[in-house]
């Protein structure tokens, strides 16, 4: 597939974001520069100086709302992209409404509570989705233990042991690795979609 | 019986088998867990009472923070 084709194939998509920290800034930002037309993005948090060590920020828009932040930055990449925002805490009574249209969600929250709220609401309420979750990435190096599994119609991307704390703050390079890793796999869901519904019927 | 765990396939010598002795069995003392059977989410109030049984396919998912 040439990337024109890519780009024809995603513009008709959309992806849902839910949280625009560290996971969710740097793979809405991945899936903006490959052309998926539309990016539904969720946070009620504001930027400050802490985030900009791994989150898809800049010094001078500290003080203001992730999700316009997060919208003014793709806009510089591709004014072309519809950005959808939801300034507003993501629960269970309002996942299913926000992210109805979305052919894949990303979870992208930080705290473990929040993971496990998502994907058991995603799970009870449209299960027919497909969900990308970020799980396990603070730290640095031991690149070798990052991996993707699938479990169902839930992809998870990350470690899965290391675990956030004042010893191990999530930071750059591995965030962003599997930022990106959780936008790869949106590609593959909506550039190898046939095949991956064909697999799930097996 | 045969359970699928995790997408492995796993020997169980009961013929059933609660939640809460899958956990003990396996070893399993994560605080913050998602758990389905056959699809389903179990909740936590349920890890008693929800069985799993020959051929379920069950998810036990470690969640950990950090994004």
């Amino acid at each position: 597939m040439t990337f024109e084709q890519i780009k024809e194939k995603l513009k008709d998509k959309c992806v849902g974001i839910a949280g625009c920290g560290g996971l969710g800034s740097n793979c809405a930002v991945a899936l903006a520069r490959v052309g998926v037309g539309t990016l539904i993005i969720a946070d009620f948090d504001v930027v400050v100086e802490s985030n900009l060590n791994r989150q898809y920020y800049f010094h001078f828009q500290i003080g203001k709302k992730k999700v316009a932040a997060l919208k003014e930055n793709i806009m510089l990449i591709d004014p072309g992209i519809k950005v959808i925002t939801y300034d507003i805490k993501l629960k269970k009574s309002n996942i299913k409404k926000i992210f109805a249209d979305c052919d894949v969600i990303v979870e992208a929250f930080d705290l473990a509570g929040q993971k496990k709220m998502l994907i058991e609401t995603i799970s009870e309420k449209m299960a027919e989705k497909y969900l990308v979750v970020g799980l396990g990435m603070a730290g640095w190096g031991k690149n070798d233990l990052i991996h993707c599994r699938r479990t169902g119609n839930i992809f998870i991307c990350g470690d899965e042991v290391s675990e956030l704390s004042p010893e191990l703050p999530a930071i750059a390079p591995r965030v962003g690795i599997v930022a990106n890793m959780q936008a790869n796999v949106v590609l593959e869901i909506l550039l190898t979609n046939e095949e991956l519904r064909k697999k799930n019927q097996e | 019986m045969k359970i699928v765990l995790n997408n492995n396939t796993e020997t169980v010598e009961q013929e059933d088998l609660t939640i809460r002795e899958l956990l003990k069995w396996k070893n399993f003392t994560f605080r913050m867990l998602v758990i389905k059977i056959n699809g389903k989410v179990i909740s936590k109030n349920d890890y008693d009472n929800a069985r799993i049984h020959e051929g379920d396919d069950v998810v036990v998912l470690h969640l950990i923070s950090g994004g």
